[in-house]
């Protein structure tokens, strides 16, 4: 007797955990069939009014029973719980076309970078970096600079003034002077300084009344042209391509003696010309020298015992040449839109 | 300072050496040569013609048909030139010829006559209008002298030359006359100079009889020559010198002016003619000018002078403002028959300022103003005597009277010749460096390590040893020179700690989405003092002579320009932009003329905190936005414990949006919004800013780091909101909060604010987490709650606050 109904439940449970298609109807045959209120319990709770010969018999088979049941149950659990693991990845499908959550960082201005490349060349140097400032004594923008007044070289940067003696500084010279002078008379003086400059011109595509300038200044004992030219041929390769050479022209400032220009070969034709050069192979970056006698003289430094060099250029000339930028103006209209294409300048 | 290139082998052999060599060795060795033009360049078929006869066309009452000879042949051409007769010699454009702007000369009829080419005017032939004498300028040119009929008549017309244009800096104003050019081609490229002595015949009358010269002050008036010559015919001066002018960019106007225009451009020595007629005395008296005292200059202006201008007079009036501008008043004309010729040196700074003040810089006051030089004054006034001679019937009276130093001696300058390798980094030999400076025509002797040489007064530049430094430099090519590097003491270099802590902000700023700008320092008056910081008693630094209203004055803060950016970007439809702003502001300090300099940090965002994506909906900034970006940077500096807010009112700002920042009690900057007004004003959207004095924040760099070991033992959080007065500061709390629960407060974050129903109108809930935790051991749930026990207290004492259920 027993032993058909449990045969049968056996069958009745199969069939119900086979036909369960979710983790809840399982659940609910797992109760029906083997909870301690379910049939096969109640069979074996019903053991003992069996014979001593059947109870064994019996007894095994509800076992075997109820092995089979919960390893069966086990099984489509495992088969519910991978569809269900299957159907929720289904689920979860996205474009993974669609674009992502990015934070937009802002930019770094065109200029700066190109000034940290240079301060970052020249601490590389044993250059340090020294800043001064922008509204200047006349004493240390010219005179200082062996730019005594009347002498007409003055013309060449029409100032700002404040007052007689105070003015908008026209180049960053003056750090050079306001340097050597806090060295009293003791070199070596290694440093460049970057800043803005302020000269009276109109704003066009070419000219901006306010424009950066990086100033390097060497003095020490038996400092050459041709270390100049050494530093600079270096400083040129850095920052245009280590196929470039420079070559030194000629050239007149106040306060350097003997005065020159540097000019690179075209980092676009490699010298052979084009546009860029304007057909002469070469490009005129920046103006250089060594340091005139009286500058040393005034600043406390001995020109019999020390020489220098000191170079200056121009942050926006090296951009403009360096991207092809069209017009000077672009670099204080500040439009996003052209500030963000030098993202990674 | 234009060079004609055939004009200058009058000095200097340029056999095998084109313009274009040219121009290379002259810019290699220190002069730029910024143009070099072919004038007759694309001109094709131009010859020489003679007008044989010249009718009235039939038909037409302004034009003419000439028949001209060209030599092979005799060709009808219809003219329309007012000034074209017959016997003429012209410039003919035959047919097929190319004229100036590549026009092709075709054959033609005019009303029914055949013209077969062109007579041509200057303009025709590419002469600036500017410099075609005035008989020429409304007509066709005509050869005043004898040209082969049927040639090539580019020669004629210096049309086959180059110009080289020279861009002459303060140190190269020797190359501002031919001369100097002539000197400087001999030197660079080591062939001999020729120069000859001007020849003047003399008649036996003295001029001294007639004139004397009297220098008032030497030092402003270290020479003055004058020459007088006579019975001067004025008419036009010969076509080679009318054409070496207006190579030059100088206009002939007739042969007295044109030969002093053109000694000077050969000289460099400005010459001056009075006439003698007009001068009123026998005396030339040169004095400063008296204050107010006035003269009418050669323009026709009125000009007032001061006690600096340096006044030549005849011993009475004014006849000429010194250097600068003759006047009226002697002022060679037609009729001129007498002249009294000028061949002085002034000093240059007085006369640079007195050109710059009366605004009449020349040809003449800046040659003076650069320098000049001081042995060739005599020579030019005999050049130019010569000339008048033979183009001006001029007699030469006797004599050149003057007043003053006639010449000065060379400059001697000596200096170890090795001085020369040691600077360059070169290695020259001795004969090297002497053979330089002799091609420059300096003389040169050298006695065991010194060289001692001799500088003509031409060379006014060259002073000192490292001026010859650079001769020898240039002359031999820096290009000769090898690079090194330095040999001296290594020195040690890296950011200062102000340095490297800014450039971290900008890093910083960059990371929290501002972009980085620069504007400008000068700003309107009106603008400069507003958004400062801190107010400044003084007013606004200002420039004297503005450029423009938009930079009058110096910036006392970066708001207003950010402002315009923003402004900027809204009207090219980029209305979510976040800038920030490192630079300079200008704070006046009473009693001083500079202002004092501080480096500031500020920062402007408006719009979109996030654009709108498919996610979503955009959020607009607000407050919080501005005021994270600020906070992120203390964060980030180490120095977040040391700052704080306090509600603030400011002109241009939101009145109840508006924060000072203070780092330990003193005002460093400020966050918040503009004021709705401003907005209005500059067509803004809600727009927030903050300016922080960077160098109050970093001017020592950054705090340094005190390493604090990983916590061993669990900690423990608890959660309470307080409901409190609105008008509580959440700051306030923060900070009793902070106080009471020390020590094992590790933590306080605020995570609510609630306004609404269940909390009473004029209060709010404000809900903290707070984070429990001791370094040594795991804390007791009684030990956490005595500490928060006694912070709810505190805040209950000091704010009424009560727990909210």
């Amino acid at each position: 007797m027993l032993k058909e109904k449990l045969l049968e439940l056996r069958q009745q449970a199969l069939s119900t955990i086979d036909s369960a298609d979710e983790l809840k109807a399982l659940q609910e045959a797992h109760v029906r069939f083997l909870g301690k209120k379910g049939p096969i319990t109640e069979i074996l709770k019903g053991m003992g009014k069996l014979s001593k010969e059947e109870r064994p018999v019996v007894g095994q088979l509800a076992n075997e029973v109820r092995q089979l049941i919960t390893a069966r149950i086990e099984e489509k659990r495992a088969d519910l719980e991978a569809r269900q693991l299957e159907m929720k990845l289904e689920s979860e499908k996205i474009d993974v076309t669609l674009p992502g959550r990015k934070t937009a960082p802002g930019s770094h201005h065109l200029l700066a970078s190109i000034i940290r490349e240079v301060e970052d060349l020249f601490i590389g140097l044993g250059f340090s970096i020294e800043e001064g400032p922008e509204v200047e004594q006349d004493y240390y923008n010219f005179e200082a600079l062996n730019l005594p007044k009347d002498h007409p070289a003055r013309d060449m940067q029409d100032s700002f003034y404040i007052t007689d003696d105070i003015l908008m500084r026209t180049h960053t010279s003056p750090v050079q002077a306001r340097t050597l002078e806090k060295h009293k008379g003791v070199g070596p003086v290694k440093v460049i300084c970057p800043g803005k400059v302020y000269r009276r011109d109109n704003d066009d595509a070419t000219h901006s009344h306010q424009f950066m300038q990086i100033e390097g200044l060497y003095v020490d004992h038996k400092v050459r042209l041709s270390d100049l030219k050494g530093i600079l041929t270096v400083f040129a390769k850095h920052m245009f391509g280590a196929d470039r050479e420079i070559r030194l022209r000629p050239s007149f400032f106040p306060f350097t003696e003997p005065s020159v220009e540097m000019d690179i070969s075209c980092f676009r034709c490699g010298g052979h010309g084009c546009n860029v050069c304007k057909g002469t192979g070469w490009i005129e970056i920046l103006g250089a020298g060594m340091v005139h006698p009286n500058v040393l003289r005034m600043s406390g430094f001995d020109p019999g015992e020390y020489t220098g060099f000191a170079f200056g250029m121009g942050p926006e000339r090296i951009a403009m040449l360096k991207y092809g930028i069209e017009d000077i103006r672009h670099f204080y209209t500040d439009d996003i839109r052209f500030l963000k294409q030098f993202y990674r300048a | 300072m234009l060079v004609s290139y055939n004009w200058l082998q009058d000095y200097v052999d340029l056999d095998g050496i084109t313009p274009e060599d040219l121009a290379n060795k002259i810019t290699n060795a220190g002069i730029e040569v910024e143009h070099l033009n072919y004038p007759g360049e694309g001109l094709k078929g131009i010859v020489v013609g003679k007008v044989e006869s010249c009718t009235q066309h039939p038909e037409a009452e302004k034009l003419n048909l000439c028949q001209v000879n060209l030599g092979s042949e005799t060709v009808q051409i219809v003219c329309g030139a007012p000034n074209v007769a017959a016997g003429q010699k012209v410039p003919v454009a035959t047919v097929g010829a190319r004229i100036a702007g590549n026009v092709k000369i075709k054959r033609a009829k005019l009303r029914g006559e055949v013209s077969n080419g062109m007579i041509c005017s200057l303009d025709e032939l590419g002469f600036d209008h500017n410099y075609v004498p005035k008989e020429y300028a409304d007509g066709i040119y005509v050869f005043d002298d004898e040209v082969p009929v049927g040639t090539d008549a580019l020669p004629f017309l210096n049309l086959d030359d180059a110009l080289l244009e020279l861009d002459i800096l303060v140190n190269s104003a020797h190359c501002m006359n031919m001369i100097g050019v002539a000197y400087e081609v001999s030197a660079i490229l080591d062939r001999p100079i020729h120069l000859t002595k001007p020849q003047v015949e003399e008649a036996d009358q003295r001029a001294s009889e007639n004139i004397q010269v009297v220098i008032a002050d030497p030092k402003k008036v270290p020479y003055y020559g004058a020459r007088l010559l006579t019975g001067i015919n004025v008419k036009p001066s010969p076509r080679w010198m009318q054409l070496r002018l207006i190579a030059a960019g100088v206009r002939p106007i007739n042969n007295v002016v044109d030969i002093s225009n053109y000694v000077m451009l050969e000289y460099g020595q400005p010459l001056h003619t009075f006439d003698y007629d007009q001068f009123g005395s026998k005396r030339v008296l040169v004095r400063n000018a008296g204050e107010n005292e006035e003269i009418t200059t050669l323009d026709g202006q009125l000009r007032k002078l001061t006690n600096e201008d340096l006044l030549i007079t005849n011993g009475e009036k004014g006849v000429a403002v010194a250097g600068v501008m003759g006047g009226e008043n002697t002022e060679v004309s037609a009729a001129t028959k007498n002249v009294l010729l000028e061949a002085a040196v002034f000093d240059s700074i007085s006369i640079r300022r007195t050109a710059a003040k009366l605004q009449l810089r020349s040809d003449a006051s800046s040659r003076y103003e650069k320098g000049i030089d001081r042995n060739r004054v005599v020579s030019a006034a005999d050049r130019a005597a010569e000339l008048l001679a033979k183009f001006a019937d001029a007699t030469v009276l006797r004599g050149v009277v003057d007043a003053g130093e006639r010449t000065v001696p060379d400059r001697a300058i000596t200096m170890p010749w090795q001085k020369i390798n040691q600077v360059l980094g070169a290695e020259l030999t001795l004969e090297e460096i002497t053979g330089t400076l002799k091609r420059l025509h300096f003389s040169v002797e050298t006695e065991g390590c010194a060289m001692h040489v001799s500088v003509p007064a031409r060379r006014f530049d060259v002073t000192i040893p490292e001026d010859l430094v650079e001769e020898v430099g240039r002359v031999y090519g820096y290009n000769h020179i090898k690079a090194t590097l330095p040999e001296g003491t290594s020195a040690h270099a890296a950011l200062t700690p102000y340095q490297k802590a800014r450039r971290r902000v900008e890093v910083l700023m960059e990371g929290t989405g501002l972009s980085q700008v620069y504007t400008y320092s000068l700003t309107t008056k009106e603008s400069a003092a507003s958004y400062a910081v801190r107010n400044q008693e003084a007013a606004p630094t200002q420039v004297i002579w503005p450029m423009s209203e938009e930079h009058a004055a110096l910036r006392q803060s970066m708001i207003p320009q950010l402002i315009n950016v923003v402004h900027y970007h809204l009207n090219r439809q980029m209305p979510n932009v976040k800038f920030y702003e490192i630079g300079k502001v200008f704070l006046p300090v009473a009693g001083e003329a500079r202002p004092a300099e501080e480096e500031h940090l500020a920062g402007i965002i408006t719009g979109q905190r996030n654009e709108r994506t498919w996610e979503g909906e955009a959020n607009a900034v607000d407050f919080f936005s501005v005021k994270g970006i600020v906070e992120t940077l203390f964060d980030a500096l180490g120095v977040s414990s040391q700052v704080s807010y306090r509600p603030s009112n400011r002109s241009g700002m939101h009145p109840g949006q508006t924060a000072d920042i203070l780092r330990n009690g003193d005002v460093i900057g400020y966050v918040g919004a503009l004021h709705p007004g401003v907005e209005k004003d500059n067509d803004l959207n809600k727009t927030f800013v903050f300016e922080v004095a960077l160098d109050a924040l970093i001017r020592h760099g950054e705090p340094g780091i005190t390493y604090q070991g990983l916590p061993r033992f669990p900690s423990t959080t608890r959660d309470i909101a307080l409901v409190v007065k609105r008008k509580t500061a959440a700051s306030d709390l923060d900070r009793v909060i902070r106080k009471n629960g020390a020590p094992l407060l590790h933590s306080l974050r605020l995570f609510d604010v609630y306004e609404g129903p269940h909390v009473a109108d004029d209060e709010k809930s404000l809900a903290f987490s707070l984070v429990y935790q001791d370094p040594e051991r795991t804390l007791t749930d009684d030990e956490v709650n005595a500490v928060h026990e006694k912070i709810i207290k505190a805040c209950a004492d000091e704010f009424g606050a009560e727990l909210r259920g």
